[in-house]
């Protein structure tokens, strides 16, 4: 595969806390608007690889890449030597990612939460951040609330802001780590469709981690069955929840149905 | 028994402008401090944070009286020239409720929630930008009321000026008064000890507004508060 | 003028040590009576009446709104007008005890009402004696959590005893500051009493932190 048409690219990344072992040597890609979902067991260490590809954790061997940049590491020389702050900086820049427990701030209003970042990060004008902000809000249904606070919102609402929040820094890849397990499952069917439709009209590259498995299979590209560090099986949605290949897979899977 | 009472009151409240203003100067220079250093103590440069922690204990770990005396009667014998004792007091005031006031600054940031820096740093704010938009804005609501505690700490403490010479409430009454009413001590000690709790009272009362302002600047819902000065174990 | 001089400081340190004993005296005397008083004052506004639970309450919020060195006038200067001549020290060691007293009574307070509620039912549900859940039950779960706070009252009180000076006490400070007009020299003295406080406090606060995290506060 040529470099230019990989976005994320695990090369034998290991991954430790303390003895404990999370990820053994992982190695996967995800190119250029791919939607990928991550399933498997909990603890098994999938919100550890999102944590990674955002630069809130560091790795104990093996690289990292986004785009032709490697995350983890930089060039100096032809060696290749611990990413700096100033580096992870730059290519985090093209990451962006929608947390579990939403993370909206509570001291900026909903139009804030949208517009900080993007205004004193990427240095867009404050009319600019605005308009894409009040375009954003309108696409996740929520125009009406711009100057709410996040306390005032449902936990449904909230993490849909938090949604438009990340796709206002106009992040290349996004990651979602189980963004829907805090709420009630009518709540959680109003973000599930907002990120439907992300899926279909955007061209972002998604990295999701989810128990939602009808919607993993109406948005995924490939579905990873990840398991003892490593990932076990990668196939197509229909392939793997039809039929999986791997015991553990099917285990799974019949874990997750039935509860 | 109160034959002087407006004499007494009159004098002692010639101290006032004083202790207010050794108060309000110590409380500024105290506020300084205590960011400078609570934050310092967080700073990812472990010399930052070794200079911070020197201060904090240094100064929390010596007297008041002793810092006072040496910087009003040592210090001037090293560096050659006197400061005046307001401005000596100030600085003692500043620098012994700093140190404190540091571990307070700290706490706080502390207390704000892991997830809030990560929000954070997913959007690519940088170190300084989480800090001061992000985090700084939760933290100062944590801030307030161990903050109340330690100006009413301070206001007590502006009483040992009288010890260098400062006409503040205290020394008005033990230097002035007393020495010229014998036998009227006790009303003299109660106008003076009334002053310092209404002095505290003013204090706290600023507190609680600033409290509601930094509960709304946290963006949490007013909560009616009712906790109760100087908690277990600070 | 200025500079060090150890002859001065050999000579003086006898004078600062006979002082720095006085100072622990007043700090182990103060500490004593406010660990006392302030249970007394704790168990009072607990004991149910309304009118002696508000005075109490109102003593100790004026003690603790008002400062140190004007309560300790007031007994030094106050109290002879009424015919009580009490020593220096003995003026002192009232004034530190009753200021803290106002201290660990909260510490006590917060320290029995931190022993959750389920704790008084179940005791209750076993019909253990009334004495029996104290002394079985809320004692042991309200003392650990206590023993920090009350150590770092003791540490602040000896911060503070230099304040009996000004009634005449001669504790460390005290010491160093007749010292020091003796000879015009200040610095050695000051020095001197700053570094004393600052070993033996130090040590202290670092011994009161670790029991502090292990009590898991
Ligand atoms: N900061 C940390 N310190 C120590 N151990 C950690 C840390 N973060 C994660 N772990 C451990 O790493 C393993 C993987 O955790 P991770 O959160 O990635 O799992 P997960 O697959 O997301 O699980 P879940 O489905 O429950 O969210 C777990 O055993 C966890 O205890
Ligand atoms: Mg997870």
């Amino acid at each position: 595969m040529p470099a230019d048409d990989v976005m994320i690219r695990f090369d034998k990344v290991v991954k430790r806390f303390g003895d404990n072992v999370v990820l053994r040597e992982l190695d996967f890609q995800a190119r250029p608007g791919e939607h990928v979902t991550l399933i498997g067991p909990s603890g098994s260490g999938k919100t550890t690889i999102l944590r990674l590809l955002m630069g809130l954790e560091r790795v104990n061997g093996g690289t990292i890449q986004v785009g032709d940049e490697y995350l983890s590491h930089m060039r100096r020389g032809d060696k290749l030597v611990p990413a700096d702050e100033r580096h992870l900086r730059k290519v985090r820049r093209r990451i962006g990612m929608v947390f579990q427990q939403f993370n909206l701030f509570p001291n900026m209003n909903v139009l804030r939460n949208l517009t900080e970042a993007p205004i004193s990060v990427l240095g867009q004008p404050r009319e600019q951040a605005e308009a894409r902000a009040k375009e954003l809000l309108d696409m996740v249904g929520l125009a009406e609330k711009l100057t709410a606070n996040p306390a005032e919102l449902s936990g449904g609402q909230q993490q849909r802001v938090a949604i438009a929040r990340a796709l206002a820094m106009q992040p290349d890849v996004l990651l979602l780590d189980e963004v829907t397990s805090a709420l009630d499952p009518e709540l959680a069917a109003g973000v599930l469709d907002v990120l439907r439709d992300i899926a279909r009209s955007t061209d972002v590259t998604l990295l999701c981690v989810t128990h939602a498995m009808k919607f993993a299979r109406d948005i995924s590209d490939r579905v990873l069955m990840f398991d003892g560090g490593k990932i076990i099986e990668d196939a197509p949605p229909a392939e793997i929840f039809d039929s999986p290949r791997e015991a553990r897979t099917r285990d799974f899977l019949q874990s997750v149905i039935e509860t | 028994m109160f034959d002087n009472f407006e004499l007494f009151l009159t004098t002692l409240l010639r101290g006032a402008p004083l202790t207010v203003a050794a108060t309000g100067g110590g409380i500024v220079l105290t506020i300084l401090l205590s960011f400078v250093a609570g934050l310092a103590m967080l700073s990812r440069s472990r010399w930052v944070r070794f200079l911070a922690r020197v201060y904090v204990e240094g100064w929390r770990g010596t007297s008041e009286v002793v810092q006072l005396f040496w910087i009003y009667f040592a210090v001037p014998l090293l560096v050659g020239f006197q400061l005046v004792p307001l401005w000596a007091g100030i600085l003692v005031l500043g620098l012994n409720h700093g140190a404190y006031g540091a571990e307070i600054v700290r706490g706080a940031v502390n207390a704000v929630p892991r997830a809030q820096h990560e929000g954070a740093i997913a959007l690519n704010l940088g170190p300084a930008q989480r800090i001061r938009k992000v985090i700084l804005p939760q933290a100062f609501v944590e801030m307030v009321p161990p903050f109340n505690n330690l100006f009413i700490q301070l206001l007590k403490s502006s009483s040992l000026l009288s010890l260098i010479t400062v006409t503040e409430i205290t020394n008005q009454g033990v230097q002035v008064l007393v020495p010229n009413y014998t036998g009227q001590a006790l009303t003299i000690f109660l106008i003076m000890l009334v002053l310092y709790l209404i002095l505290s009272l003013v204090i706290t009362v600023v507190m609680r507004l600033v409290e509601r302002w930094a509960a709304r600047v946290a963006g949490r819902p007013a909560t009616a508060r009712a906790r109760v000065t100087g908690e277990l174990g600070i | 003028m200025g500079g060090w001089d150890w002859g001065f400081v050999s000579q003086i340190m006898p004078t600062l040590l006979r002082g720095l004993l006085v100072t622990f005296e007043a700090t182990l005397l103060g500490s004593v009576l406010a660990f006392a008083l302030g249970l007394v004052l704790a168990l009072l506004r607990r004991a149910g009446i309304p009118v002696v639970s508000r005075l109490v309450w109102l003593f100790i919020e004026f003690v603790r709104s008002t400062p140190l060195l004007v309560q300790l006038y007031f007994l030094f200067f106050v109290l002879p007008d009424f015919g009580i001549r009490l020593s220096s020290l003995t003026a002192g060691v009232i004034g530190l005890g009753v200021h803290y007293a106002c201290y660990t009574a909260e510490v006590y307070r917060a320290g029995i009402e931190g022993v959750p509620r389920a704790q008084w039912e179940a005791a209750t549900a076993l019909s253990l004696p009334r004495h029996r859940t104290w002394t079985r039950v809320i004692l042991p779960q309200a003392v650990p959590r206590v023993l920090p706070a009350l150590g770092n009252y003791v540490i602040s009180m000896f911060k503070e005893t230099p304040l009996l000076l000004a009634i005449g006490v001669i504790d460390l400070v005290g010491a160093a500051k007749e010292a020091g007009a003796g000879a015009y020299r200040y610095v050695e003295p000051y020095t001197l009493a700053g570094l004393l406080f600052l070993l033996l406090s130090y040590p202290a606060a670092v011994l009161v932190r670790r029991l502090e995290r292990r009590v898991g506060h």
